[in-house]
């Protein structure tokens, strides 16, 4: 029974952590690298609001989470659309970002255990006898909110639909009257939102450390290639996967082989089923 | 008012052509062997002219991450995989070195080209998942081995885990060390120079341009491409081998993400796709790294920016456009 509440707590967490990742790749075809990145900005964003300017919680993560919005548009804006569609550069850009955000951040000497952020209630609650802490509740929470809100935005908002178009097929949309470049940067917006989110649920549970910016970019990573590349509901699908999946090794093996999962998830997907679960793109497109 | 434009000829010289009309004076000859003398003489030159014990150490640094970025550039240019984990092919190339060496007590010059076969025959299977496959593929996995790799040996105990193998051999003198690294670099960047315009060459670069066309020729594109990372990671892991000789010293940093970076910096400022740019590039950028070393990881911030900076808004890089002006005539002519 622990090993079902836990898995599904670690599930939403991954699903929250990949969704971003999804997104932006799923409408503009980038590979966001820097996507660990933007999940340590808000972090260390929050922490500053909270603790240097004394804000109220909610209150500096709003403002974090709006912070990396807007980062993120920008670094769409001014750096990744130049590179568009030139695989190889757009790779190395991103990748080039999220080291440059990340390792400046280890530099600026946010380091250590010094970093931590309150949890939104304290307390736990006892479900089937086992105890959850309130946090991890809230995490389940968010995580089936922020699929439903994906959910309804991409099915009813003019801007969703508009999202999703793009997602299905950019010529058409453009013929449309959709401009790809602004959706994208809205993408883009959105996905480092998301990933803040995450950040500002998931970071109470530990300290924030640099580090978590690699770990997050490789399980949000490996959750996407699992449930098809672009495919947001075979992320989820795939984040209970590798979720249940690290449960056990934990159970049965040690804490230190979550990593190996992620890995081994990735490389047996691309042996047996290289677009994914639910992967778009046909499979001959993928498979040379 | 008189106009006036800038006229610009495109000078052809075929060099290794069929016929003997190639190379009729000196002034041909030397137009086309100086460049590359003026690189070779002045590379080995370099172990004479520098100062003392640890710049003569950086040009051995240099000269390992040339290789590294030339496996980068290989990979990129001419078979369109982006590898994002130079220190996979480090760690595995340095960590089976150090362990013949230590363990199985082989001598430096047997322990490096056993290390730099194995290793490469190690990265390519772990690899070969990815390689059938077109995308972003390559680049995310290796991207995850150096990171797992790293997580795996710490958590595990594995290969003496954060102390690392200590006790390697060191090559018997460092002009030896020196020589033996800039050997490397010419051999392998002359190597895949004549390499990518051989047959197999052409298949490879078909591969990146048009991978269906390669397939309906009958050809296995995965067999092709296992080819391809094979030669590229037998560079990382002769440069990981070298390393390890040169420091005494094997670890969980063979990892680190600055042999990540820093060859696809020096690829993109030196120029992708001439299989001289790297070199060139880990020329400019190793030194500057050394005198920054005070700053930790704000290196990695450094080159993170000027790659940045590079593939945005200047991506032929500094050999592609000097090799451009080279072969080109000015001349103001009236309009």
């Amino acid at each position: 029974m622990d090993i079902f509440i836990y898995g599904t707590i670690n599930s939403a967490a991954l699903a929250l952590m990949a969704l971003g990742f999804a997104l932006v790749y799923g409408i503009s075809r980038i590979p966001n690298f820097a996507h660990g990145a933007l999940y340590v900005i808000t972090g260390f964003v929050t922490w500053i609001c909270l603790r240097s300017f004394h804000l109220n919680y909610f209150l500096s993560i709003l403002l974090a989470m709006i912070i990396t919005g807007v980062i993120g548009a920008l670094i769409y804006q001014f750096i990744l659309i130049r590179v568009r569609g030139m695989s190889i550069s757009e790779i190395i850009a991103s990748y080039a970002i999220g080291l440059a955000i990340l390792e400046g951040f280890r530099w600026g000497g946010f380091k250590g255990m010094t970093y931590t952020l309150p949890a939104f209630a304290d307390g736990t609650i006892m479900i089937e006898g086992i105890p959850v802490d309130m946090q991890r509740l809230f995490v389940v929470i968010i995580g089936a909110a922020v699929v439903a809100f994906l959910w309804a935005f991409t099915h009813f908002t003019r801007l969703g639909l508009a999202l999703r178009g793009m997602a299905q097929d950019e010529r058409a949309a453009l013929m449309l009257g959709i401009d790809s470049d602004r959706m994208a940067v809205v993408a883009m917006a959105l996905g480092a939102m998301l990933s803040g989110l995450a950040a500002i649920v998931l970071l109470p549970l530990g300290n924030i450390v640099v580090e978590k910016g690699y770990d997050v970019l490789i399980q949000a990573i490996a959750v996407c290639i699992v449930g098809g590349l672009g495919s947001w509901m075979g992320a989820v699908l795939a984040a209970f996967i590798i979720g249940f999946a690290q449960i056990f090794t934990v159970v049965y093996l040690g804490a230190h082989f979550q990593m190996v999962v992620a890995l081994l998830a990735i490389i047996l997907t691309l042996i047996i089923r290289p677009s994914g679960l639910f992967g778009r793109q046909k499979e001959l497109e993928e498979r040379v | 008012m008189e106009q006036r434009r800038k006229e610009r000829l495109d000078r052809g010289i075929k060099v290794r052509s069929d016929g003997l009309y190639a190379l009729m004076s000196w002034r041909e000859l030397s137009y086309l062997t100086l460049p590359r003398l003026v690189l070779i003489i002045g590379m080995l030159m370099l172990p004479f002219l520098m100062p003392n014990s640890y710049w003569q150490r950086v040009i051995s640094i240099v000269c390992l991450y040339a290789l590294l970025a030339l496996s980068f550039d290989f990979l990129a240019h001419f078979l369109g995989l982006v590898s994002l984990g130079g220190a996979f092919f480090i760690g595995v190339g340095g960590y089976l070195s150090a362990i013949m060496n230590t363990s199985l007590g082989l001598p430096p010059f047997m322990a490096i080209p056993l290390a730099t076969l194995l290793g490469a025959g190690i990265c390519t299977l772990f690899l070969l998942p990815c390689l059938p496959l077109r995308g972003v593929y390559f680049a995310i996995v290796t991207l995850m081995y150096p990171l797992a790799l790293a997580r795996v040996i710490e958590a595990m105990d594995l290969f003496g885990g954060t102390d690392g193998v200590l006790g390697v051999d060191s090559f018997p003198n460092p002009w030896v060390e020196q020589y033996f690294v800039i050997a490397m670099v010419f051999l392998f960047m002359f190597g895949t120079r004549r390499l990518v315009n051989t047959d197999l060459g052409l298949v490879l670069r078909a591969v990146k341009d048009n991978d269906q066309a390669v397939k309906a020729s009958g050809m296995s594109i995965t067999y092709y491409k296992a080819i391809a990372v094979f030669i590229a990671s037998a560079m990382g892991c002769l440069s990981g081998a070298c390393l390890v000789h040169i420091y005494m010293w094997a670890g969980i940093s063979l990892f680190a993400l600055d042999f990540s970076i820093l060859p696809i910096a020096a690829t993109v400022i030196g120029g992708g796709g001439t299989l001289v740019g790297p070199v060139l590039g880990c020329f400019i950028l190793v030194p500057i790294s050394e005198l920054l070393r005070e700053f930790g990881t704000l290196r990695i911030v450094f080159y993170s920016l000027v790659l940045m900076a590079f593939i945005v808004f200047r991506s032929e890089g500094i050999m592609v456009y000097g090799e451009r002006k080279y072969h080109q005539f000015e001349r103001w002519v009236k309009v």
